[in-house]
Protein backbone atom coordinates (compact mmCIF):
# COMPACT_ATOMS: atom_id res chain seq x y z
CA UNK A 1 0.00 0.00 0.00
CA UNK A 2 2.70 2.50 -0.83
CA UNK A 3 1.70 6.01 -1.82
CA UNK A 4 3.23 7.76 -4.35
CA UNK A 5 5.10 11.12 -3.65
CA UNK A 6 3.85 11.91 -7.20
CA UNK A 7 0.45 12.21 -6.47
CA UNK A 8 -0.46 15.50 -7.43
CA UNK A 9 -2.70 17.73 -4.88
CA UNK A 10 -6.32 17.71 -6.20
CA UNK A 11 -8.49 19.06 -3.55
CA UNK A 12 -6.98 21.87 -1.28
CA UNK A 13 -8.60 22.93 2.17
CA UNK A 14 -7.65 25.88 3.40
CA UNK A 15 -8.74 27.85 6.73
CA UNK A 16 -11.59 25.90 6.24
CA UNK A 17 -13.98 27.24 9.12
CA UNK A 18 -17.74 25.91 9.66
CA UNK A 19 -20.49 27.71 11.81
CA UNK A 20 -24.04 25.82 12.70
CA UNK A 21 -25.69 29.00 13.48
CA UNK A 22 -23.48 30.00 16.39
CA UNK A 23 -21.67 26.69 17.24
CA UNK A 24 -18.62 26.31 15.16
CA UNK A 25 -17.90 22.66 14.18
CA UNK A 26 -14.56 23.21 11.81
CA UNK A 27 -12.03 25.69 13.60
CA UNK A 28 -9.58 26.12 10.60
CA UNK A 29 -8.75 22.89 8.89
CA UNK A 30 -5.99 22.89 6.08
CA UNK A 31 -5.69 19.45 4.59
CA UNK A 32 -4.59 18.57 1.07
CA UNK A 33 -5.99 15.73 -0.61
CA UNK A 34 -4.56 13.97 -2.93
CA UNK A 35 -5.60 12.62 -6.70
CA UNK A 36 -5.23 8.93 -7.03
CA UNK A 37 -5.25 8.54 -3.39
CA UNK A 38 -7.58 7.03 -0.61
CA UNK A 39 -7.43 9.67 2.36
CA UNK A 40 -9.34 8.60 5.57
CA UNK A 41 -10.76 10.66 7.71
CA UNK A 42 -10.89 9.42 11.44
CA UNK A 43 -12.02 10.86 14.50
CA UNK A 44 -14.63 10.60 17.55
CA UNK A 45 -18.09 11.40 16.91
CA UNK A 46 -19.55 14.80 16.27
CA UNK A 47 -15.72 15.91 15.50
CA UNK A 48 -16.70 17.23 12.45
CA UNK A 49 -15.59 14.22 9.39
CA UNK A 50 -18.86 14.39 7.91
CA UNK A 51 -18.88 18.39 8.10
CA UNK A 52 -15.43 18.84 6.35
CA UNK A 53 -16.92 15.91 3.67
CA UNK A 54 -20.00 18.34 3.09
CA UNK A 55 -17.95 21.05 2.05
CA UNK A 56 -16.14 19.45 -0.46
CA UNK A 57 -19.61 19.38 -2.73
CA UNK A 58 -21.14 22.15 -1.03
CA UNK A 59 -23.63 20.24 0.76
CA UNK A 60 -23.76 22.34 3.68
CA UNK A 61 -25.59 24.98 1.21
CA UNK A 62 -28.80 22.91 1.79
CA UNK A 63 -28.15 22.90 5.74
CA UNK A 64 -30.20 25.60 6.96
CA UNK A 65 -27.98 28.46 8.96
CA UNK A 66 -25.05 26.78 7.74
CA UNK A 67 -21.91 28.65 7.06
CA UNK A 68 -18.29 27.99 5.38
CA UNK A 69 -15.51 30.12 5.67
CA UNK A 70 -12.21 29.74 4.09
CA UNK A 71 -11.12 28.08 0.44
CA UNK A 72 -11.67 24.80 -0.99
CA UNK A 73 -9.65 23.80 -4.84
CA UNK A 74 -10.75 21.18 -6.76
CA UNK A 75 -8.21 21.05 -9.48
CA UNK A 76 -7.16 24.53 -8.35
CA UNK A 77 -10.97 25.72 -9.03
CA UNK A 78 -12.31 27.25 -5.84
CA UNK A 79 -15.61 25.45 -5.41
CA UNK A 80 -17.21 28.11 -3.60
CA UNK A 81 -16.63 30.88 -6.66
CA UNK A 82 -20.14 31.78 -8.15
CA UNK A 83 -19.53 30.38 -11.27
CA UNK A 84 -19.77 27.36 -9.92
CA UNK A 85 -22.15 24.96 -11.17
CA UNK A 86 -23.06 23.62 -7.92
CA UNK A 87 -25.18 20.15 -9.92
CA UNK A 88 -22.46 19.75 -12.23
CA UNK A 89 -19.99 19.83 -9.09
CA UNK A 90 -21.90 17.47 -7.48
CA UNK A 91 -21.80 15.43 -10.48
CA UNK A 92 -18.31 15.64 -10.28
CA UNK A 93 -17.89 15.25 -6.53
CA UNK A 94 -19.99 12.10 -5.88
CA UNK A 95 -21.15 11.09 -2.27
CA UNK A 96 -22.21 8.49 -0.23
CA UNK A 97 -24.01 9.16 2.96
CA UNK A 98 -23.65 7.55 6.33
CA UNK A 99 -27.20 6.41 5.77
CA UNK A 100 -28.55 4.89 2.82
CA UNK A 101 -31.03 7.68 1.18
CA UNK A 102 -31.95 5.31 -2.87
CA UNK A 103 -35.02 7.56 -4.08
CA UNK A 104 -38.18 5.89 -3.98
CA UNK A 105 -37.51 4.58 -7.47
CA UNK A 106 -37.06 1.15 -8.94
CA UNK A 107 -33.15 0.11 -8.40
CA UNK A 108 -32.61 0.85 -12.23
CA UNK A 109 -33.90 3.95 -11.71
CA UNK A 110 -31.91 4.80 -8.85
CA UNK A 111 -28.58 3.82 -10.82
CA UNK A 112 -29.91 5.22 -14.28
CA UNK A 113 -30.51 8.85 -12.89
CA UNK A 114 -27.29 10.47 -12.78
CA UNK A 115 -26.45 9.16 -16.06
CA UNK A 116 -29.50 10.26 -17.63
CA UNK A 117 -29.54 13.96 -16.54
CA UNK A 118 -26.17 14.10 -17.24
CA UNK A 119 -27.03 12.54 -20.43
CA UNK A 120 -24.24 9.93 -19.95
CA UNK A 121 -25.96 7.20 -22.29
CA UNK A 122 -26.73 7.70 -26.14
CA UNK A 123 -29.18 4.94 -26.13
CA UNK A 124 -31.14 2.23 -23.81
CA UNK A 125 -28.15 -0.13 -24.29
CA UNK A 126 -25.60 2.12 -23.40
CA UNK A 127 -27.74 3.40 -20.25
CA UNK A 128 -27.99 -0.81 -19.46
CA UNK A 129 -24.83 -0.99 -19.49
CA UNK A 130 -23.86 1.88 -17.23
CA UNK A 131 -26.37 0.40 -14.87
CA UNK A 132 -24.95 -3.24 -14.81
CA UNK A 133 -21.19 -2.31 -14.35
CA UNK A 134 -22.01 0.03 -11.81
CA UNK A 135 -24.12 -2.53 -10.00
CA UNK A 136 -21.33 -4.64 -10.53
CA UNK A 137 -18.72 -2.47 -8.95
CA UNK A 138 -20.64 -2.05 -5.95
CA UNK A 139 -21.01 -5.43 -5.71
CA UNK A 140 -25.14 -5.74 -6.02
CA UNK A 141 -25.70 -7.16 -9.13
CA UNK A 142 -25.75 -10.71 -8.23
CA UNK A 143 -28.59 -10.05 -5.73
CA UNK A 144 -30.85 -7.75 -7.74
CA UNK A 145 -30.30 -8.86 -11.86
CA UNK A 146 -33.59 -10.35 -11.55
CA UNK A 147 -35.78 -7.69 -9.70
CA UNK A 148 -33.87 -4.48 -11.20
CA UNK A 149 -37.68 -2.91 -11.69
CA UNK A 150 -38.24 -3.39 -7.66
CA UNK A 151 -38.20 -0.59 -5.79
CA UNK A 152 -34.76 0.75 -4.11
CA UNK A 153 -36.06 1.54 -0.75
CA UNK A 154 -36.93 -2.38 -0.48
CA UNK A 155 -33.47 -3.40 -0.11
CA UNK A 156 -31.79 -4.26 2.59
CA UNK A 157 -29.81 -1.27 4.79
CA UNK A 158 -26.58 -3.37 3.03
CA UNK A 159 -28.01 -3.32 0.05
CA UNK A 160 -29.21 -0.21 -0.35
CA UNK A 161 -25.88 1.53 0.75
CA UNK A 162 -24.41 -0.95 -2.59
CA UNK A 163 -26.97 0.91 -4.60
CA UNK A 164 -25.94 4.16 -3.21
CA UNK A 165 -22.89 3.70 -3.75
CA UNK A 166 -23.37 2.15 -7.72
CA UNK A 167 -25.57 5.29 -8.07
CA UNK A 168 -22.76 7.83 -7.33
CA UNK A 169 -20.12 6.05 -9.12
CA UNK A 170 -22.94 5.37 -12.39
CA UNK A 171 -21.64 9.31 -13.62
CA UNK A 172 -18.23 8.94 -13.25
CA UNK A 173 -17.23 11.20 -11.04
CA UNK A 174 -13.98 12.42 -10.34
CA UNK A 175 -13.78 12.85 -6.56
CA UNK A 176 -15.85 10.17 -4.43
CA UNK A 177 -16.73 11.34 -1.29
CA UNK A 178 -17.79 8.01 1.43
CA UNK A 179 -19.09 9.02 4.77
CA UNK A 180 -18.70 5.52 6.66
CA UNK A 181 -20.19 3.65 3.47
CA UNK A 182 -19.90 0.09 5.15
CA UNK A 183 -21.25 0.62 8.45
CA UNK A 184 -24.22 -1.32 7.97
CA UNK A 185 -22.43 -3.79 5.48
CA UNK A 186 -21.80 -7.60 6.11
CA UNK A 187 -17.86 -8.53 5.96
CA UNK A 188 -18.27 -9.69 2.58
CA UNK A 189 -20.05 -6.84 1.25
CA UNK A 190 -16.85 -4.71 3.01
CA UNK A 191 -14.45 -6.48 1.34
CA UNK A 192 -16.06 -5.91 -2.14
CA UNK A 193 -16.56 -1.89 -1.53
CA UNK A 194 -12.90 -2.26 0.11
CA UNK A 195 -12.14 -3.66 -3.10
CA UNK A 196 -13.64 -1.03 -5.39
CA UNK A 197 -12.05 1.67 -3.65
CA UNK A 198 -8.99 0.34 -4.68
CA UNK A 199 -10.24 0.42 -8.16
CA UNK A 200 -11.61 3.33 -8.20
CA UNK A 201 -8.08 5.14 -6.92
CA UNK A 202 -6.37 4.42 -10.00
CA UNK A 203 -8.91 7.16 -12.00
CA UNK A 204 -10.20 9.19 -8.78
CA UNK A 205 -10.04 10.95 -5.90
CA UNK A 206 -11.50 9.01 -2.36
CA UNK A 207 -12.62 10.65 0.82
CA UNK A 208 -13.46 8.17 3.33
CA UNK A 209 -14.73 8.84 6.99
CA UNK A 210 -14.57 5.49 8.63
CA UNK A 211 -15.11 4.39 12.09
CA UNK A 212 -12.98 1.39 11.82
CA UNK A 213 -9.45 1.79 12.36
CA UNK A 214 -8.42 -1.85 10.57
CA UNK A 215 -10.56 -0.71 7.29
CA UNK A 216 -8.79 3.14 7.44
CA UNK A 217 -5.44 1.14 7.63
CA UNK A 218 -5.98 -1.20 5.22
CA UNK A 219 -7.76 0.97 2.54
CA UNK A 220 -6.15 4.61 2.63
CA UNK A 221 -2.99 6.14 1.48
CA UNK A 222 -3.16 8.73 3.59
CA UNK A 223 -5.12 9.58 6.53
CA UNK A 224 -6.40 13.08 8.90
CA UNK A 225 -7.33 12.49 12.65
CA UNK A 226 -9.94 15.03 13.24
CA UNK A 227 -10.74 16.12 16.81
CA UNK A 228 -13.02 18.73 18.25
CA UNK A 229 -12.85 20.55 14.78
CA UNK A 230 -9.51 20.95 14.05
CA UNK A 231 -7.07 18.33 11.92
CA UNK A 232 -4.53 17.12 15.14
CA UNK A 233 -2.48 15.12 12.64
CA UNK A 234 -2.22 14.31 9.10
CA UNK A 235 -0.28 11.07 7.48
CA UNK A 236 1.09 8.04 5.51
CA UNK A 237 -1.59 6.03 6.74
CA UNK A 238 1.16 3.37 7.62
CA UNK A 239 2.91 5.80 9.44
CA UNK A 240 -0.25 7.22 11.37
CA UNK A 241 -1.12 3.92 12.41
CA UNK A 242 2.23 2.14 13.54
CA UNK A 243 3.96 4.91 14.85
CA UNK A 244 1.32 8.57 15.60
CA UNK A 245 3.49 11.73 16.01
CA UNK A 246 1.00 12.85 18.44
CA UNK A 247 -0.79 11.85 21.62
CA UNK A 248 -4.04 12.72 20.66
CA UNK A 249 -3.96 10.59 17.74
CA UNK A 250 -2.25 7.31 19.57
CA UNK A 251 -5.04 7.44 21.90
CA UNK A 252 -7.70 7.17 19.87
CA UNK A 253 -6.34 4.80 17.30
CA UNK A 254 -5.64 2.09 19.93
CA UNK A 255 -8.47 2.97 22.33
CA UNK A 256 -7.02 4.29 24.93
CA UNK A 257 -8.14 7.17 27.74
CA UNK A 258 -7.12 10.47 25.71
CA UNK B 1 2.11 1.62 32.41
CA UNK B 2 0.97 4.01 30.10
CA UNK B 3 -2.85 5.29 29.13
CA UNK B 4 -5.16 3.11 29.76
CA UNK B 5 -7.28 1.11 27.26
CA UNK B 6 -11.12 1.93 27.55
CA UNK B 7 -11.87 -1.92 27.21
CA UNK B 8 -9.82 -3.11 30.57
CA UNK B 9 -9.10 -6.75 29.24
CA UNK B 10 -6.45 -5.41 26.65
CA UNK B 11 -4.77 -3.87 29.19
CA UNK B 12 -4.79 -7.44 31.01
CA UNK B 13 -3.38 -8.52 28.21
CA UNK B 14 -0.23 -6.18 27.99
CA UNK B 15 0.21 -6.74 31.54
CA UNK B 16 0.78 -10.52 30.81
CA UNK B 17 2.48 -10.34 27.98
CA UNK B 18 4.95 -8.34 30.33
CA UNK B 19 4.69 -10.35 32.88
CA UNK B 20 5.38 -13.84 30.60
CA UNK B 21 8.61 -11.57 28.71
CA UNK B 22 10.02 -11.39 33.31
CA UNK B 23 9.66 -14.43 33.55
CA UNK B 24 10.87 -15.76 30.72
CA UNK B 25 13.93 -13.41 30.77
CA UNK B 26 14.60 -14.19 35.00
CA UNK B 27 14.62 -17.80 33.35
CA UNK B 28 17.30 -16.94 30.75
CA UNK B 29 19.26 -15.02 32.82
CA UNK B 30 19.34 -17.81 35.75
CA UNK B 31 20.53 -20.20 32.97
CA UNK B 32 23.36 -18.16 31.83
CA UNK B 33 24.47 -17.71 35.84
CA UNK B 34 24.25 -21.55 36.38
CA UNK B 35 26.36 -22.48 33.43
CA UNK B 36 28.97 -19.81 33.78
CA UNK B 37 29.04 -20.49 37.73
CA UNK B 38 29.29 -24.06 37.00
CA UNK B 39 32.16 -23.81 34.69
CA UNK B 40 34.08 -21.38 37.24
CA UNK B 41 33.16 -23.73 40.17
CA UNK B 42 34.34 -27.29 37.78
CA UNK B 43 31.32 -28.78 39.52
CA UNK B 44 29.14 -30.88 37.04
CA UNK B 45 26.30 -31.81 39.40
CA UNK B 46 23.71 -28.79 38.33
CA UNK B 47 24.17 -29.88 34.21
CA UNK B 48 21.52 -32.08 34.36
CA UNK B 49 18.47 -29.42 35.77
CA UNK B 50 20.32 -26.67 33.79
CA UNK B 51 19.34 -29.13 30.62
CA UNK B 52 16.28 -30.15 31.71
CA UNK B 53 15.06 -26.99 32.49
CA UNK B 54 15.69 -25.49 28.78
CA UNK B 55 12.31 -26.95 27.86
CA UNK B 56 10.53 -24.95 30.71
CA UNK B 57 12.02 -21.84 28.59
CA UNK B 58 10.58 -23.17 25.26
CA UNK B 59 7.46 -23.90 26.47
CA UNK B 60 7.12 -19.75 27.65
CA UNK B 61 8.04 -18.73 24.32
CA UNK B 62 5.58 -21.18 22.55
CA UNK B 63 3.01 -20.26 25.00
CA UNK B 64 3.81 -16.13 24.40
CA UNK B 65 3.55 -16.49 20.71
CA UNK B 66 -0.13 -17.62 20.99
CA UNK B 67 -1.09 -15.33 23.42
CA UNK B 68 0.87 -12.64 21.24
CA UNK B 69 -1.18 -14.14 18.12
CA UNK B 70 -4.14 -14.19 19.96
CA UNK B 71 -4.07 -10.49 20.92
CA UNK B 72 -3.36 -9.40 17.37
CA UNK B 73 -6.40 -11.63 16.41
CA UNK B 74 -8.58 -10.30 18.65
CA UNK B 75 -7.49 -6.92 19.74
CA UNK B 76 -6.32 -5.51 16.22
CA UNK B 77 -3.96 -3.65 18.09
CA UNK B 78 -2.25 -0.43 17.00
CA UNK B 79 0.53 1.46 17.61
CA UNK B 80 2.77 1.65 20.44
CA UNK B 81 0.29 -1.75 21.27
CA UNK B 82 1.13 -3.34 18.27
CA UNK B 83 5.00 -2.47 18.50
CA UNK B 84 4.79 -3.83 22.03
CA UNK B 85 3.26 -7.27 20.91
CA UNK B 86 6.03 -7.67 18.12
CA UNK B 87 9.20 -6.55 20.61
CA UNK B 88 7.31 -9.30 22.79
CA UNK B 89 7.57 -11.71 19.95
CA UNK B 90 11.18 -10.98 19.24
CA UNK B 91 12.32 -10.40 22.65
CA UNK B 92 11.42 -13.89 23.47
CA UNK B 93 12.54 -15.67 20.90
CA UNK B 94 15.78 -14.38 21.60
CA UNK B 95 15.29 -15.02 25.07
CA UNK B 96 15.04 -18.58 24.37
CA UNK B 97 18.16 -18.90 21.85
CA UNK B 98 19.99 -17.28 25.27
CA UNK B 99 18.72 -20.29 27.31
CA UNK B 100 20.02 -22.83 24.09
CA UNK B 101 23.57 -20.94 24.53
CA UNK B 102 23.76 -21.73 28.22
CA UNK B 103 22.53 -25.25 27.55
CA UNK B 104 25.42 -25.26 25.17
CA UNK B 105 27.54 -24.08 27.72
CA UNK B 106 27.11 -26.40 30.20
CA UNK B 107 27.30 -29.59 27.84
CA UNK B 108 30.87 -28.20 26.82
CA UNK B 109 31.68 -28.14 30.23
CA UNK B 110 30.70 -31.10 31.14
CA UNK B 111 33.30 -32.20 28.89
CA UNK B 112 36.01 -29.69 29.88
CA UNK B 113 35.35 -30.91 33.83
CA UNK B 114 35.64 -34.68 32.86
CA UNK B 115 38.87 -34.51 30.48
CA UNK B 116 40.80 -31.37 32.57
CA UNK B 117 43.90 -33.09 34.46
CA UNK B 118 45.07 -29.46 35.16
CA UNK B 119 42.73 -26.14 35.19
CA UNK B 120 43.34 -24.22 31.92
CA UNK B 121 41.93 -20.96 33.59
CA UNK B 122 40.32 -18.37 32.04
CA UNK B 123 40.13 -15.03 33.39
CA UNK B 124 38.76 -13.04 30.11
CA UNK B 125 36.16 -15.93 30.67
CA UNK B 126 34.47 -15.07 33.52
CA UNK B 127 34.73 -11.12 33.15
CA UNK B 128 33.08 -11.80 29.61
CA UNK B 129 30.48 -13.78 30.94
CA UNK B 130 29.47 -11.72 33.95
CA UNK B 131 29.58 -8.48 31.80
CA UNK B 132 27.17 -10.28 29.61
CA UNK B 133 24.85 -11.01 32.27
CA UNK B 134 24.75 -7.23 33.69
CA UNK B 135 24.04 -6.05 29.99
CA UNK B 136 20.85 -8.84 29.90
CA UNK B 137 19.52 -7.80 33.21
CA UNK B 138 20.04 -4.06 32.51
CA UNK B 139 18.22 -4.06 29.22
CA UNK B 140 15.03 -6.81 30.67
CA UNK B 141 14.88 -3.65 33.35
CA UNK B 142 14.89 -1.25 30.15
CA UNK B 143 12.24 -2.96 28.34
CA UNK B 144 9.98 -3.33 31.60
CA UNK B 145 10.70 0.04 31.90
CA UNK B 146 10.22 1.59 28.64
CA UNK B 147 13.54 2.68 28.92
CA UNK B 148 15.42 3.39 25.24
CA UNK B 149 18.23 5.42 26.85
CA UNK B 150 19.55 2.37 29.50
CA UNK B 151 18.82 0.25 26.31
CA UNK B 152 21.12 1.97 23.98
CA UNK B 153 23.29 1.70 26.71
CA UNK B 154 23.73 -1.89 26.79
CA UNK B 155 23.61 -1.84 22.93
CA UNK B 156 27.08 0.23 23.36
CA UNK B 157 28.55 -2.21 26.15
CA UNK B 158 28.32 -5.12 23.98
CA UNK B 159 31.35 -3.59 22.01
CA UNK B 160 33.74 -4.63 25.40
CA UNK B 161 32.27 -7.88 25.24
CA UNK B 162 33.37 -8.73 21.61
CA UNK B 163 37.29 -7.10 22.52
CA UNK B 164 37.70 -9.75 24.57
CA UNK B 165 36.12 -12.38 22.76
CA UNK B 166 38.63 -11.31 20.05
CA UNK B 167 41.57 -11.24 22.47
CA UNK B 168 40.43 -14.54 24.15
CA UNK B 169 40.03 -16.05 20.78
CA UNK B 170 43.77 -15.11 20.09
CA UNK B 171 44.87 -16.81 23.43
CA UNK B 172 43.46 -19.64 23.01
CA UNK B 173 44.42 -20.21 19.64
CA UNK B 174 48.53 -19.77 20.47
CA UNK B 175 47.40 -22.42 23.39
CA UNK B 176 46.46 -25.09 20.66
CA UNK B 177 48.93 -24.53 18.64
CA UNK B 178 51.77 -24.59 21.30
CA UNK B 179 50.44 -27.44 23.38
CA UNK B 180 48.38 -29.80 21.31
CA UNK B 181 47.39 -32.33 24.14
CA UNK B 182 44.86 -29.00 25.67
CA UNK B 183 43.46 -28.65 21.76
CA UNK B 184 39.94 -30.29 22.86
CA UNK B 185 39.71 -28.27 26.17
CA UNK B 186 40.75 -25.20 24.84
CA UNK B 187 38.88 -25.54 21.32
CA UNK B 188 35.56 -26.20 23.92
CA UNK B 189 36.69 -23.01 25.90
CA UNK B 190 37.02 -21.25 22.48
CA UNK B 191 33.13 -22.18 21.58
CA UNK B 192 31.82 -21.52 25.04
CA UNK B 193 33.61 -18.35 24.50
CA UNK B 194 31.78 -17.59 21.18
CA UNK B 195 28.62 -18.31 22.77
CA UNK B 196 28.96 -15.55 25.45
CA UNK B 197 30.11 -13.31 22.43
CA UNK B 198 26.69 -14.51 21.00
CA UNK B 199 24.63 -13.70 23.57
CA UNK B 200 26.44 -10.38 24.11
CA UNK B 201 25.19 -9.72 20.58
CA UNK B 202 21.60 -10.95 21.24
CA UNK B 203 21.21 -9.15 23.94
CA UNK B 204 21.81 -6.14 22.23
CA UNK B 205 19.04 -7.13 19.74
CA UNK B 206 16.73 -6.90 22.49
CA UNK B 207 17.98 -3.38 23.59
CA UNK B 208 17.03 -2.98 19.61
CA UNK B 209 13.66 -3.98 20.02
CA UNK B 210 13.45 -1.51 23.74
CA UNK B 211 14.29 0.91 21.47
CA UNK B 212 11.89 0.40 18.77
CA UNK B 213 9.29 0.26 21.48
CA UNK B 214 9.54 3.10 22.59
CA UNK B 215 10.40 5.35 19.57
CA UNK B 216 8.97 3.02 16.37
CA UNK B 217 12.39 3.11 14.82
CA UNK B 218 16.00 1.21 14.97
CA UNK B 219 18.62 2.96 16.40
CA UNK B 220 20.43 4.62 13.58
CA UNK B 221 23.81 4.32 13.58
CA UNK B 222 25.44 1.10 13.20
CA UNK B 223 27.18 -0.37 16.51
CA UNK B 224 31.06 -0.04 16.23
CA UNK B 225 31.99 -3.42 15.66
CA UNK B 226 35.22 -4.56 17.98
CA UNK B 227 34.80 -8.37 17.18
CA UNK B 228 37.67 -8.80 14.86
CA UNK B 229 38.33 -12.99 15.67
CA UNK B 230 37.07 -13.54 12.43
CA UNK B 231 39.74 -12.14 11.18
CA UNK B 232 42.66 -14.08 13.02
CA UNK B 233 44.19 -16.67 11.82
CA UNK B 234 47.54 -18.65 13.00
CA UNK B 235 49.94 -17.70 10.38
CA UNK B 236 49.13 -13.69 11.65
CA UNK B 237 49.49 -14.83 14.90
CA UNK B 238 52.99 -16.23 14.42
CA UNK B 239 54.07 -13.63 12.54
CA UNK B 240 54.14 -11.29 15.24
N1 LIG C 1 -27.13 19.95 10.57
C1 LIG C 1 -26.52 20.32 11.69
N2 LIG C 1 -27.03 21.31 12.45
C2 LIG C 1 -26.41 21.71 13.58
N3 LIG C 1 -25.26 21.18 14.03
C3 LIG C 1 -24.71 20.20 13.32
C4 LIG C 1 -25.29 19.71 12.12
N4 LIG C 1 -24.52 18.75 11.63
C5 LIG C 1 -23.49 18.62 12.49
N5 LIG C 1 -23.60 19.48 13.50
C6 LIG C 1 -22.65 19.62 14.62
O1 LIG C 1 -21.35 19.79 14.12
C7 LIG C 1 -20.39 19.03 14.83
C8 LIG C 1 -19.69 18.07 13.89
O2 LIG C 1 -20.63 17.13 13.41
P1 LIG C 1 -20.30 16.09 12.28
O3 LIG C 1 -21.57 15.45 11.87
O4 LIG C 1 -19.51 16.74 11.23
O5 LIG C 1 -19.37 15.08 13.10
P2 LIG C 1 -18.77 13.67 12.65
O6 LIG C 1 -17.30 13.75 12.91
O7 LIG C 1 -19.19 13.32 11.29
O8 LIG C 1 -19.42 12.67 13.72
P3 LIG C 1 -19.90 11.14 13.52
O9 LIG C 1 -18.67 10.34 13.57
O10 LIG C 1 -20.76 10.91 14.74
O11 LIG C 1 -20.65 11.03 12.24
C9 LIG C 1 -21.17 18.32 15.93
O12 LIG C 1 -21.03 19.05 17.11
C10 LIG C 1 -22.60 18.37 15.44
O13 LIG C 1 -23.49 18.43 16.51
MG1 LIG D 1 -20.44 11.80 10.50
Amino acid sequence: MSDNPQNKVKIEARDVQVFYGEAQALHGIDLDLNANEVTALIGPSGCGKSTFLRCINRMNDVIDGCRVAGTITIDGQDVYSPEIDVVELRARVGMVFQKPNPFPKSIYDNVAYGPRIHGLAQSREQLDHIVESSLKRAGLWAEVRDRLSASGTSLSGGQQQRLCIARAIAVSPDVVLMDEPCSALDPIATAVIEELMEELRKDYTIVIVTHSMQQAARISQRTAYFHLGNVVEHGATQQIFTNPKNQQTEAYISGKIG
Amino acid sequence: MEDQHIVTAFDRDLAELNRMIAQLGGMAEQQLATATRLLDARDPAPIDALIAKDKELDALEFLLNERAIEMIAIRSPMATDLRRIIAAVKIASVLERIGDYAKNIAKRSRVIIASETNRSDSISLTRMASLVQQMLNQVLDAYATSDAESAIDVWDRDQEVDQLHTSMYRDLLQMISAQSEVAEVSSHLLFIAKNIERIGDHTTSIAEQVYFLVHGSLPSDDRPKADDSSGTNLGSQKKR
